[in-house]
């Protein structure tokens, strides 16, 4: 019998403390009402229970249990995504994956690492600022506390993103449970001792990465780490025209002298209003280089400056150390705009030509639903593609605005859809819209993999439901 | 006094981002309680949303929430690190939420006793009431009022840290005196939520202090320092900057010890009332001072306050305190603090992980260096 809706049963309680010891399971009220959502606009939904394992062990242990009991099971990395995706959508058991917090290896010279599910971004890159400081690992915008491991996973970008791609692109390896308990590993580390690549092997990682805890948890994650330079500086081209953005972006691109590239837009403060920023962020190993590159990106942007369709702004010294902050603190902040301790985003995975019309149908909806906005663009690969996050801030406290925020979102998603791009890390809803657009044959294919990975239907169900 | 913050127009404003868990630099954990207990409920963000699903009737009040209230040892880590504009506030809240919780009768059971205890003997445990005949130095207008605090007068080892710091004292000739019947003046009832009484502790002492001319108080003790200092508005100095200040001036002779210092910073002191410079000046002056990782407004609670050190929520294996004396044994061979809380906790936590380190006072050290 697959999984439906689960109600607990008071047995479990003392299996889970069996496991992994009384102090570390919960089904008191408070941590399942603090368990039920994220920060985001989607209504909570209440556990059975809350767990925080400390080894793989423990984790195979948990899945069989939930096995035995044929109840859902949603691991759980830093609850940020703001789309609710850790929520348990027809209950059960969460797994805060954060106690498994080990930092296993770092390999210096085939650059990577290989950490346990919960090490946040923070973590590892204090860890390599203090021990290797010549590495780096592509950090998100999201608050430290989220995990490198969930944040691949749900394919996140990054201060290196320009580069490499999306962080999912940068992992080596990992070590999963399955949803039947069987714990297994993929990458060069199913063959080898180390975790250097997922090639040249079947690439099984790809049943993992993206599909929200629904195929399995990871328990350990082999990631990418990168050089890092002495020297960052932060320049931002400013446009009045959002036309001319997605050609900034891609002559920035073509210099292959930037590490980041990132576009930001939003009506406050004032001076911000009517105009785009295009943020670029290079690094190099002395003043020379940097300044050679800085001017090899003035250059090819140079005809935007002579026809005064554009121009560098000028950074105070604050400005660029607000900038140069990995993560970046500021952004968190948006969610006080409202004073109202919220916000979430759609953050759709586009084509960079479709900047414009982006930009076109996000202002669109904001000015018909009188939400507050700001738009932040992250471009991914050489301008392969961009997330293009359109974020509305929401008081918590007024119910209203926080139905405002979530049509905003759902119009966002839907509107992101229709110009052919995909909206990322998708809430429940919008996974529904993403499916009545796909291609039938991958549609099935998504839902034969769910039933044979997980015949029970206990992981995260609820999530990439193809009905 | 403080003034109670009107917390239903705050909390609701968390994101629950977790920047507060963290120091600057993201290489730890910070906030003690969320470094013991791991649940997202035991740090402030988590806190904040259960004190409004608490005002909004969504959870009731019960022992399990007083004590994911009360774990919080009001260290101000949070406030240090949350990038919201509110930061200010965050302890604040909880402070307020927990009066409310007071008001109504709702506190877990060994916080009851604490405030049972100290309403009616004076200090948390219930030990009788005389507390300081023994120094011999009854207050008869002196330079300084010497307030022990709570902890110095009735825990053994912080005790022992008092009498160094008296045997300072009159090496040097300060003038102070004590109260030999000494009323705890209030500081963790305050910040437990008991305002009440801690009025009450705070009116006691003040009459006291008018009708014998007490001016200036000296403390080994931050938490007793905060009290006078910020909400009793009195000229407080503590023992550590007066020791500061005698070494600088060349009134206290001292040598240097040859042992590998550590300063752990206490929360009352470093992150409540910003004394960061002396205690460092005055150990860099008699020995070698090596910093932990954590250190200043990125210090590590050792989990003792806002009466922690009774309630022991913050206790057992995974205490902030044994994680705090690893941090220190991997750094230097003393462990020097400047709060009797903190001596406390830490040196209790030494035993329990079984370590070669040593936790002493900044007196205790000061007088080695002394001797030496």
């Amino acid at each position: 019998m697959r999984c439906q809706k689960f109600r607990g049963v008071v047995e479990m309680y003392e299996e889970l403390k069996a496991i992994v010891g009384e102090e570390n399971v919960s089904k008191e009220p408070e941590e399942l009402y603090i368990y039920s959502s994220d920060p985001g606009t989607m209504p909570p939904v209440k556990p059975d229970y809350v767990v925080m394992p400390k080894t793989t062990e423990e984790v195979q242990k948990i899945v069989l249990l939930a096995n035995k009991h044929k109840v859902p099971v949603v691991p759980m990395g830093g609850a940020l995504s703001l789309s609710g995706l850790v929520r348990p959508l027809r209950g059960g058991i969460v797994v805060d994956m954060k106690r498994m917090d080990r930092i296993i290896e770092v390999n210096e010279r085939a650059r990577y690492a290989v950490v346990e599910a919960g090490v946040s971004e923070g973590r590892l890159k204090a860890y390599l600022d203090k021990k290797y400081p010549s590495l780096r690992i592509s950090t998100p915008d999201a608050p430290p506390i989220a995990t490198v491991t969930a944040n691949a996973l749900i394919h996140g970008s990054g201060r290196l993103s320009q580069i490499y791609g999306f962080h999912s692109e940068m992992v080596t390896g990992m070590e999963v449970v399955l949803p039947t308990g069987e714990v297994c590993r993929v990458g060069s580390c199913s063959v080898s001792p180390y975790w250097f690549s997922r090639s040249p092997l079947p690439d099984l990682a790809g049943l993992f990465i993206g599909w929200f805890g629904r195929t399995g948890i990871v328990t350990k994650l082999g990631i990418k780490l990168f050089p890092k330079h002495r020297y960052r500086d932060v320049m931002i081209f400013v446009t009045e025209n959002p036309s001319y953005v997605s050609d900034v972006i891609w002559k920035v691109a073509h210099t292959e002298m930037a590490e980041d590239i990132t576009v930001w837009a939003q009506p406050k403060p004032e001076w911000a209003e009517g105009f785009q920023h295009t943020t670029i962020y290079v690094t190099a190993d002395s003043e020379e280089e940097l300044e050679f590159k800085e001017k090899i990106i003035r250059n090819a942007l140079m005809d935007y400056i002579k026809q005064k369709e554009g121009g560098f702004l000028y950074l105070t010294p604050a400005m660029k150390a607000m900038f140069l902050q990995e993560p970046m603190s500021q952004l968190v902040r948006f969610a006080d705009v409202r004073k109202g301790g919220g916000f979430e985003y759609v953050g759709a995975i586009l084509p960079v030509d479709l900047f414009d019309v982006a930009y076109q149908r996000g202002l669109e909806i904001v000015e018909r639903l009188g939400v507050d906005w700001a738009f932040s663009i992250r471009i991914i690969g050489r301008s392969h593609c961009m997330m293009f996050a359109y974020a509305y801030p929401f008081n918590r406290a007024d119910e209203e605005d926080v139905e405002r925020a979530r049509k905003a979102l759902h119009e966002t998603n839907k509107a992101v859809l229709e110009m052919g791009g995909i909206p990322w890390k998708a809430e429940a809803p919008a996974q529904q819209l993403i499916l009545e657009s796909m291609d039938e044959g991958a549609k099935r294919l998504i839902k034969s993999v769910i039933e044979m990975l997980d015949p029970n239907g206990v992981m995260n169900p609820g999530n990439w439901e193809v009905k | 006094m403080m003034e109670k913050v009107n917390y239903a127009e705050i909390v609701h404003r968390c994101f629950r981002c977790g920047y507060c868990k963290f120091p600057s630099d993201y290489s730890e954990i910070n906030c003690p309680s969320y470094a013991k207990y791991r649940f997202e409920t035991y740090f402030s963000g988590g806190r904040m949303w259960l004190i409004r699903a608490w005002m909004n009737n969504e959870i009731e009040w019960s022992e399990h929430l007083g004590e994911i209230m009360y774990s919080c040892s009001t260290c101000r880590n949070c406030v240090e690190h949350c990038v919201f504009k509110f930061n200010e506030q965050l302890v604040d809240v909880f402070i307020a939420a927990r009066s409310d919780m007071v008001e109504r009768g709702q506190v877990p059971k060994k916080v009851g006793e604490f405030f049972s205890n100290l309403a009616k003997f004076g200090n948390p445990w219930g030990y009788a009431a005389r507390r300081l005949e023994w120094v011999g130095r009854d207050y008869a207008n002196n330079e300084f009022l010497l307030h022990a605090g709570c902890v110095a007068t009735y825990d053994d080892r912080a005790k022992r840290s008092l009498k160094a710091l008296l045997e300072l004292l009159d090496a040097v000739g300060v003038d102070y005196g004590v109260f030999s019947d000494e009323i705890c003046e209030g500081n963790e009832a305050m910040v437990m939520g008991e305002f009440g009484l801690f009025e009450q502790l705070m009116e006691q002492n003040r009459r006291r202090f008018e009708e014998r001319g007490v001016k200036k108080v000296l403390t080994p003790d931050p938490h007793a320092f905060n009290a006078f200092k910020n909400y009793y508005g009195m000229d407080a100095v503590h023992h550590t900057q007066l020791l500061w200040n005698l070494v600088n001036n060349g009134e206290l002779k001292v040598r240097r010890v040859k042992e590998k210092l550590t300063y752990h910073d206490p929360c009352f002191l470093g992150r409540w009332n910003g004394v960061y410079k002396e205690p460092r000046k005055l150990l860099s002056r008699i020995g070698s001072l090596y910093e932990m990782p954590r250190n200043r407004k990125d210090s590590f609670c050792c989990g003792g306050g806002s009466g922690n050190f009774y309630t022991d929520y913050l206790g057992g294996k995974d205490s902030p305190a044994r994680i705090r004396v690893k941090e220190a044994a991997e750094t230097a061979e003393i462990l020097v603090t400047s709060c009797p809380v903190c001596l406390m906790m830490l040196d209790n936590a030494v035993s329990d992980e079984g370590l070669e380190l040593e936790v002493r006072d900044i007196s205790e050290v000061v007088l080695e260096a002394l001797k030496s």
